[in-house]
């Protein structure tokens, strides 16, 4: 019964575990530095043949203990560091945060600022998912291509996002009471023009992707979550929707001014990996309802609460949750406020961090190399896993 | 949705022995939470879930908070009469005492079928040291399995009954818990036994032995 050493093998490490009645099974260590998992995340994976019977997954690699480091700092002093957690949607995040800061401190946005945070979170949620449709279709092995045309449609969005926060990806673009700088009728128009041509670009990333025969025999039917067990285990975002349950924040909450925009909930029927894509792919074309609504309508005005202090921010003691439909699920932070300048508890509510919890359920049964698909459709991001 | 003060009150109906008290929150956010003692926690959690009026269904963030013993002095005024028959004299006494420490997880729940929330669960242990134990309620909401680990692992919060009990972003030998309060980073956290560090001590020893500096 005692285990082989280690061999390693590449970049997977292989050892056969002994089993009276099965014959051998072999535990495959997947990770952390594995091109298909997302950056440094393991997965200990016990096969029988080809067949997975076990899967545990081993997060922490890059680990810095954000939230002891929220609390050493002052409020404002979170918020770039907010950028970092999921880095693909820094606006989504700062948003998260400002939120949660609102509510503890009681301040109110102006409405030019709600409306472009509507904006960038949309434009976010659009980058987001183009990025997983490209690299989920990378995982099945549509090498290239996909990935390509969704990484071309991503830049143009970071290019936006850099004229308007100076920053690509860490934008750090929102404050508690509003936003940073202010968007030029110049800028609105470029978001605009994107906007147009995005529904194209989704119908010729379609038209060369979404009916294709492999992606289908290797995604549908693979990793099936049902609605009640997503609900069980805190699944949040397009995951749970692509399971059937119709819980989106947006709606649910109505936080900023989403009460007001007309757009419709997708919801997967079956749970299962192409479920999982698709329900992206809806979203997107969802999100560019909502933009055009929100260029429509963007008034002017100032984007500040003249009441909001950045600088030396002492909210009173007490504590507070807020949380959005961030692109991978439900971003949250709960903070506690003792009355100081640095929050007394500064907690992060990761969503792809909890999406975790059913990695196990999803594989089990399924191939070695379905795995690495279900991961994929699962959407991680490491730096909000870890934090 | 009901205020935490009418769910308490009916939890209190239903499961007379519980303890449990709603807790103000004196911010503007204004969110009470429901302060539930760790012998009732699992029997409250169960009702919050299946109460056909609340069914919160969903558990969406779990979280320790470290708060650590605090020293609270008391100022009392003592007036003792004047023998001379002026005014009494005034004098301040000061007693100190000190309030134990104790670690709270925080749970916000919420219901996706009806839709409403967040209630907020509280519920604190004995002490922060080896009395830090509370029932997991991972058997009652699995999202908190991933959550509870991390406080575990975190903060030093024992939960009793959960399935998987292990450290999860720190590594398995690591010692401390580093979101409490008074943790101390060490000078090098990774550094590991190497055998250069065998023959740095010998080295240094045969050299004091030909009596040279020690190198």
């Amino acid at each position: 019964m005692t285990p082989s050493p280690l061999v390693p093998t590449g970049g997977a490490t292989v050892r056969a575990v002994n089993d009276e009645f099965h014959g051998d099974l072999l535990e495959v260590s997947m990770g952390p530095h594995h091109p298909s998992t997302h950056g440094v995340f393991r997965m200990v994976v016990t096969l029988d043949g080809e067949r997975i019977t076990k899967l545990k997954p081993v997060l922490g690699y890059l680990h810095r203990n954000h939230e002891k480091i929220g609390e050493s700092t002052s409020y404002l002093g979170s918020m770039p560091y907010t950028d970092r957690l999921d880095y693909l949607n820094a606006m989504t995040n700062n948003w998260a945060y400002a939120l949660a800061v609102e509510r503890l401190g009681g301040l109110s946005v102006p409405e030019r600022a709600e409306y472009l945070r509507v904006i960038l979170a949309e434009l976010s949620r659009l980058q987001n998912h183009v990025c997983l449709a490209g690299f989920l279709l990378q995982d099945t092995g549509a090498s290239g291509t996909p990935l390509m045309y969704a990484f071309r449609e991503r830049e143009k969005i970071l290019d936006l996002f850099e004229a308007l926060s100076g920053s690509r990806m860490m934008c750090n673009f929102q404050r508690f009471g509003g936003c940073r700088t202010d968007a030029s009728p110049a800028w609105l128009a470029q978001v605009a023009a994107l906007v147009g041509g995005f529904g194209r670009f989704l119908d010729e990333f379609e038209e060369l992707i979404t009916g294709n025969e492999i992606l289908m025999a290797r995604t549908q039917g693979v990793g099936v979550l049902k609605g009640p067990a997503a609900v069980a285990a805190g699944i949040t975002g397009p995951m749970l929707r692509a399971a059937g349950v119709g819980y989106d924040i947006r709606k649910v909450d109505g936080y900023g001014l989403y009460p007001r925009f007309t757009f419709r909930v997708p919801i997967g029927a079956h749970g299962d990996t192409y479920d999982r894509y698709m329900i992206r792919i809806l979203e997107m074309r969802e999100s560019i309802g909502i933009l055009e609504q929100a260029l429509r309508d963007i008034p002017a005005g100032p984007i500040m609460d003249p009441k909001a202090k950045l600088r030396g921010f002492r909210p009173k003691p007490g504590e507070s949750y807020g949380r959005i439909e961030g692109p991978k699920g439900e971003i949250g932070f709960y903070l506690i406020s003792d009355g100081s300048a640095n929050p007394y508890r500064y907690r992060v509510r990761p969503p792809s961090f909890v999406n975790l919890t059913v990695l196990e359920d999803l594989c089990l049964g399924h191939t070695i190399a379905d795995s690495v698909v279900i991961l994929g459709s699962i959407d991680i991001v490491l730096g909000e896993v870890d934090r | 949705m009901e205020t935490p003060d009418q769910i308490c009150s009916r939890i209190l109906s239903r499961l007379p022995g519980a303890e449990v008290s709603v807790l103000q929150n004196p911010g503007p956010a204004a969110q009470h939470s429901l302060l539930v003692g760790r012998q009732s926690v699992l029997e409250v959690a169960e009702f919050l879930r299946d109460d056909p009026e609340l069914r919160l269904d969903y558990c969406s963030n779990v979280t320790g908070v470290d708060w650590p013993e605090k020293i609270i002095v008391d100022v009392s005024k003592v007036s003792t009469p004047d023998p001379a028959g002026g005014a009494p004299k005034v004098t301040e006494v000061k007693t100190e005492r000190v309030q134990p420490g104790y670690l709270e997880v925080v749970y916000h729940l919420y219901s996706v079928s009806l839709r409403h929330g967040p209630v907020i669960l509280r519920t604190r242990t004995a002490g922060r040291d080896a009395l830090a134990a509370v029932p997991s309620l991972t058997p009652v909401w699995r999202s908190a399995e991933f959550q509870e680990r991390e406080i575990f692992d975190l903060f030093g919060v024992v939960f009793e009954n959960h399935p998987d009990l292990r450290r999860i972003l720190m590594w398995d030998g690591f010692k401390d818990h580093p979101m409490r309060r008074d943790y101390v980073e060490p000078e090098d956290y990774e550094w590991e036994p190497t055998p250069h560090g065998d023959l740095v001590e010998k080295a240094k020893k045969a050299r004091a032995q030909a009596g040279g500096t020690p190198g």
